[in-house]
């Protein structure tokens, strides 16, 4: 049919297109982020501030020092970390909302753990900790996905209705059992300092949770498009009908996604609980489980797409309050801001749609 | 014997306890209500939760200002058409995975009230406050045991939701409406050969679904506690989304599976008022445990329209180069 | 409301009609006409742009070019509703209805004219036992259309179009899931139809059907019309050479099996009840011999698919066992069937045989992910898959750019030929074949029918579900009748004849 040299050509044409391919959907997130500061930037206007003056804040409050730089990353930990859970998980098509409950059962177990054996070595003790987070996360996590399969339950609504039950659950144990003995807050003893995370930037907090969330990324990089457990939740994720027919465990590929997401999100949950707070809490997250959906979404289920959109969520709430000491704007309006570009993702198709049109109605003018 | 039971179900206190449940029911039912409109037309609404938190701000920024509750449940309403337009724009026009989409939605909504309330009433220590929507006792039937208190002991809004209830059964199984919503969510390409605009009826829908759960939420503020309350819809939305399927889509069904959630939740608040020896984060887990365990006995049984979550391709769209 | 099937007489030309796909050409310049009390026979085989000509008219294409008459009056189908108001009516090959709602609800949705906004059903239901009276449809339009036989459901669907005033009724290829006898059922139909001045257009790739129908013949080929005769002018071989541009090739010369083949695949009395707890299956007993293929013949929804998913694993039956050499894999997963030496060729490749969303190289590994050289420990090894891949396409004369497109980017024909590639690749002992040639031209039938012999020769043996009897007697060396989840009889190749095997697909076996 083709001529060998003609053949060549077609598939380097295909290449071509793929590779424009890659780079447009690339390009539509940072279109998202770009869009969205600009109508950030015309709420801020309306708010009597100078947008630019804002942002310079931002900015400075973000990346401006050292000290700034390592917050920013460290805010970026549970947000990457949960955000590769959540990419395996809505990979294999398990809509996983249930991050939240899974970090803060995470965190508390870990910290349980923590408590338990004060005086072991860290290089026992931190494994252990971080261990115990993850496990606790998974079967949290799990549990929805043993309900999907035995009682075909939404898996969405159950780890929503799964994160208020153990955010309250969370809130008893450390007002209970768990508070610390004198103390009328929602806290448990501190942790010894063999249960505290090393700082790996002197006169920062960034914690090697960091260097760990790296590891991370790399590591959930290559088992999703380098192992075969990574290609049946990819395929099982598009059409789990033609997988289990072709004889992949489809219920194994669903519970283990969810696993790993469990797992992850408790990880975090350690992370925030032995690196900043150094004990449990009640409010040990603000909300990075949802954050995270966002996050990974935004770094298009690509592991290392999410740990660039984790930098920047992270930048954007480190920031935030910096501009609002500095020009007054409330931090909240950065939530918004965030909110508003993984919209803006989500409907990037509207863009396309709307060039097509005027090109119609300036055919049909001429 | 007889006469004990009589006296328990007319005494103030099970009566208070009825009433409150049908008070607390009914943000679920109007949402569920809502529901049962786009999910029969085929396009599911994920962003409920989103949809209700924006009725309960607007609903009370309005009345606060307007010193009308009517006029707040009236700005809900446009809200709720407002966002109705949107996820439909979204999720039929542009055709996004519709549970990617709900949840980002959801996220942004709670963001955006967050923000907008904080930029009225600034951080006052004494939160604003309304006069909320008196309660309306029909004269003898309110005297029913039982039924009086759970029906007849309510606010106004909470007698429009009856209302709506029956409408929505009417249109459903009754009008020319209700046959096409139906149609477009079990084959869409069919009811298009029938003469049916299935685009047309899914935006409906979503937009009536939109006004709908906006109204349960403004019922939140402005009918139930007269305050607003950051993230005050606390997975209402998403609990609205399981009474459907609990409900079977059906709204005298979603009515009852509504009006049980509202009895869990009437139970764990008075419960907490009782000061039993349970710490109340038990309590309050309780709606949401009811929810997981209501949901396992009923979601094998139950068989959601065949065309729900899968976008529409108009068969002439091709051809249209 | 329109009156049904008034005595006005009309007639219908399509002239020059032209639709396009991007850059494929379905209908290029296409002339038809009907007149009226008239049958014209729509031929040609799958793909010819038959179906596509027959949605301008239902008002669901819009053509990019061509102008319609409808006596003599030039009209712009704007929409389904706008081509009903004309006069048109078509039964669609997937059903236009709505399951869940009663026939009487469904002829009306999208009808002002029953009453609106509340449709008086009552008065539907009263007026449409009339019409199914008066054509002998019998149709109780009470019944939820979902507890309806797939017949019935075509008869309500003729229902429907005579009671939106149809006075051109278009049927798209109405006999593929009919028995022989109730398709005799549906000539008569169509005949008292026309007799009363009714116009019918019949759309079908048969025939012997076509023969018998029809008065006039319109030919298709590549979107194009290559004849356009009256009935009495031709025959079967003519047709069939305008409709493929060359001869059939029939008959091939096989070597019989030898009757000591030993045996490859038992199933043993399985039972298999659906989620309503309805029996499907029903103690269904059957053989495939080593070296040969076993058609199985049979309307369809008489538990087919069902049979295909049982014996491939996907579904569990609630008793009976399955034996492939022997061997026991009733309680095996799909995959340890696959391993076993089973292959499935589904009938619905797109759902249950590919993954459309993701490159031909990863469609070709969906089986072998987990097993060497594929993979080893657990990881891919990309080298292998893509040598692999092009290897297999070259093979199979897989129409592509690269290994890296996706499966939803090929062709029916191709995407069926990936399918072929990746089960026959793993030198399986035994292959469900479900209904291979659906919607495939003739071209792509002929390469699956000739791969299917090739295993064959090979020695492995090949269950054959179809409901194409052609396709069904050109491969079988035993036919098996399946009926309402039970095999009514066995065949041989040399004993079974149309008559006999149509007679047991409605049931009937005391011929």
């Amino acid at each position: 049919m083709f001529n060998k040299a003609d053949n060549h050509n077609i598939e380097l044409e295909f290449k071509k297109q793929r590779r424009a391919e890659t780079l447009t959907a690339a390009g539509s997130s940072i279109g998202a982020v770009i869009l969205a500061l600009i109508i950030g930037a015309v709420i801020i206007r309306l708010l009597g501030v100078n947008p630019f003056d804002a942002y310079r804040a931002l900015i400075d409050g973000a990346f401006g020092t050292k000290n700034s730089i390592a917050e920013t990353l460290l805010r970026a930990v549970p947000l990457a970390i949960t955000g590769i859970g959540i990419t395996a998980a809505f990979r294999a098509s398990i809509f996983n909302v249930g991050a939240e409950g899974q970090l803060y059962l995470g965190a508390t177990s870990a910290v349980c753990v923590g408590l338990a054996f004060p005086t072991l070595h860290p290089a026992i003790l931190l494994p252990l900790m971080a261990i115990a987070g993850m496990i606790t996360g998974a079967l949290w996590g799990g549990i929805a996905v043993l309900l999907k399969l035995k009682f075909n339950a939404n898996e969405m609504i159950n780890t929503i209705m799964m994160n208020y039950i153990a955010i309250y659950f969370v809130s008893w144990l450390v007002h209970g059992p768990i508070q610390q003995p004198g103390s009328p807050l929602g806290q448990t003893a501190g942790l010894s300092d063999n249960a505290i995370l090393p700082i790996i930037l002197k006169q920062t907090r960034l914690h090697i949770g960091f260097i760990i969330t790296l590891l991370m990324v790399l590591l959930t990089g290559f088992l999703i498009y380098r192992t075969v457990w990574g290609y049946q939740i990819r395929v099982t994720g598009k059409n789990m009908f033609a997988s289990q027919a072709a004889g992949i465990k489809v219920k194994w590929v669903f519970l283990s996604s969810m696993l790993f997401s469990g797992a992850m999100a408790g990880l975090a949950g350690f992370f925030e609980a032995a690196g900043i707070q150094h004990r449990m809490i009640e409010n040990i997250s603000s909300g990075y489980g949802y954050t995270a959906i966002v996050v990974a979404l935004l770094g298009q289920l690509n592991p290392f797409g999410v740990l660039l959109a984790a930098i920047l969520f992270g930048g954007l709430q480190i920031g935030a309050s910096t501009m609002e000491t500095a020009v007054g704007v409330p931090a909240s309006a950065v939530t918004l801001i965030q909110y508003l570009i993984v919209i803006l993702f989500i409907g990037r198709k509207a863009f396309s749609l709307i060039i097509q049109q005027m090109k119609k109605n300036r055919k049909v003018a001429a | 014997m007889i006469g004990d039971l009589f006296s328990f179900l007319t005494s103030s206190i099970f009566e208070g306890f009825l009433t409150a449940s049908m008070r607390l029911a009914i943000p679920i039912m109007l949402a569920a209500i809502g529901g049962i409109y786009n999910e029969r037309a085929g396009i599911s609404n994920i962003g409920m939760e989103g949809f209700m938190i924006v009725g309960s701000l607007t609903g009370f920024v309005v009345s606060y200002y307007s010193g009308s509750v009517w006029i707040g449940i009236l700005a809900a309403i446009f809200l709720g058409i407002l966002l109705g337009l949107i996820m439909g724009y979204f999720e039929i026009t542009l055709k996004v995975n519709q549970v990617v989409f709900g949840i980002s939605l959801n996220l942004f909504c709670v963001g955006l009230t967050s923000f907008l309330f904080r930029i009225i009433f600034g951080i006052t220590s004494n939160s604003p406050r309304i006069t909320p929507l008196p309660t309306i006792v029909i004269p003898i039937l309110s005297k029913i045991p039982v039924i009086g208190p759970i029906l007849f002991q309510q606010t106004a809004l909470a007698y429009i939701t009856y209302i709506l209830v029956l409408i929505t059964a009417i249109i459903m199984y009754r009008s020319a409406w209700g046959m096409n919503i139906i149609a477009a969510g079990e084959n869409p390409e069919a009811a298009e050969t029938m003469g049916v605009d299935v685009i047309r009826t899914r935006y409906y829908s979503i937009i009536i679904s939109g006004v709908l759960c906006s109204i349960g939420g403004a019922f939140l503020s402005t009918a139930s506690t007269g305050l607003f309350v950051q993230n005050m819809t606390a997975g209402r939305g998403y609990i609205a989304l399981a009474i459907l399927v609990i409900g079977r889509w059906d709204p005298f069904g979603v009515f009852i599976a509504a009006l049980l959630f509202g009895a869990a939740d009437a139970l764990q608040l008075r419960t907490q008022l009782f000061n039993f020896d349970i710490p109340y984060q038990f309590l309050v887990m309780l709606p949401y445990i009811l929810c997981m365990v209501v949901m396992i006995f009923f979601s094998k049984s139950s068989r959601a329209p065949a065309a729900l979550g899968e976008p529409y391709d108009r068969g002439g769209k091709k051809s249209e180069i | 409301m329109h009156p049904p099937l008034s005595s006005q007489k009309v007639n219908l030309q399509m002239q020059g009609i032209t639709v396009r796909y991007g850059s494929f050409i379905a209908n290029d310049g296409v002339n038809i006409s009907v007149d009226h009390g008239q049958t014209l026979a729509l031929l040609g085989e799958n793909g010819a742009g038959k179906t596509t000509l027959m949605k301008v008219l239902a008002g669901i294409i819009k053509p990019e070019s061509g102008r319609i008459q409808i006596n003599g009056k030039e009209v712009q189908i704007l929409s389904p509703i706008h081509s009903q108001q004309l006069g048109i009516g078509m039964v669609h090959q997937h059903f236009m209805l709505i399951p869940t709602l009663s026939v009487a609800k469904n002829v009306c949705i999208g009808l002002k004219s029953a009453g609106y906004p509340f449709p008086n059903i009552l008065k539907v239901e009263n007026e449409l036992i009339k019409i199914s009276e008066k054509y002998n449809l019998q149709i109780d339009p009470k019944a939820i259309v979902s507890t309806l036989s797939v017949g019935t459901q075509q008869r309500v669907e003729i229902l429907k179009a005579l009671y939106r005033g149809a006075k051109i009724l278009i049927l798209d290829e109405p006999t593929s899931i009919l028995t022989p006898q109730e398709t005799h059922g549906l000539f008569g139909i169509i005949k008292f139809l026309t007799g009363q001045g009714c116009s019918v257009i019949f759309i079908s790739h048969k025939l012997n059907e076509v023969m018998e129908i029809s008065d006039r013949i319109t030919v298709l080929r590549q979107g194009k019309v290559t004849a356009e005769i009256s009935k009495d002018e031709t025959n079967e071989k003519d047709l069939a050479i305008l409709m493929v541009g060359h001869e059939f090739t029939k008959k091939r010369t096989i070597k019989p099996v030898p009757p000591e083949a030993s045996e490859l695949v038992k199933i043993d009395r399985i039972t298999y009840f659906d989620e309503r707890k309805l029996p499907v299956l029903r103690e269904l007993d059957l053989t495939v011999k080593k070296g040969e293929i076993h058609g199985i013949a049979g309307v369809d929804g008489n538990g087919q698919v069902e049979l295909a998913k049982v014996l491939a694993g996907i579904l569990r039956p609630d008793s009976g066992r399955i034996f492939i050499d022997g061997n026991d894999v009733t309680k095996l997963s799909p995959g340890k069937r696959i391993t076993a030496g089973l292959a499935h060729i589904p009938g619905d490749r797109q759902r249950l045989g590919l993954v459309m969303d993701v490159s031909l190289g990863e469609n070709f590994i969906l089986e072998t992910s987990g097993k060497e050289p594929v993979s080893k420990h657990g990881i891919l090894n990309f080298n292998n898959i893509r040598n692999t891949s092009k290897q297999l396409i070259k093979d199979y004369d897989i129409r592509c750019i690269s290994v890296d497109q996706t499966a939803a980017t090929l062709s029916g024909g191709n995407q069926q030929k990936l399918v072929l590639a990746r089960e026959f690749s793993r030198m399986p002992k035994f292959i469900i074949a479900m209904q291979p040639s659906r919607g495939l031209d003739v071209g792509a039938t002929e390469f699956v029918h000739e791969k299917l012999l090739e295993q064959r020769e090979n020695g492995n043996g090949i269950l054959l579900i179809s409901t194409e009897l052609d396709e069904i007697f050109e491969l079988s060396d035993r036919i098996s009748v399946i009926y309402e989840g039970k095999i009514l009889a066995t065949l041989s190749r040399e004993v079974a004849n149309r008559e006999r095997i149509g007679l047991l697909m409605t049931g009937k076996t005391d011929v």
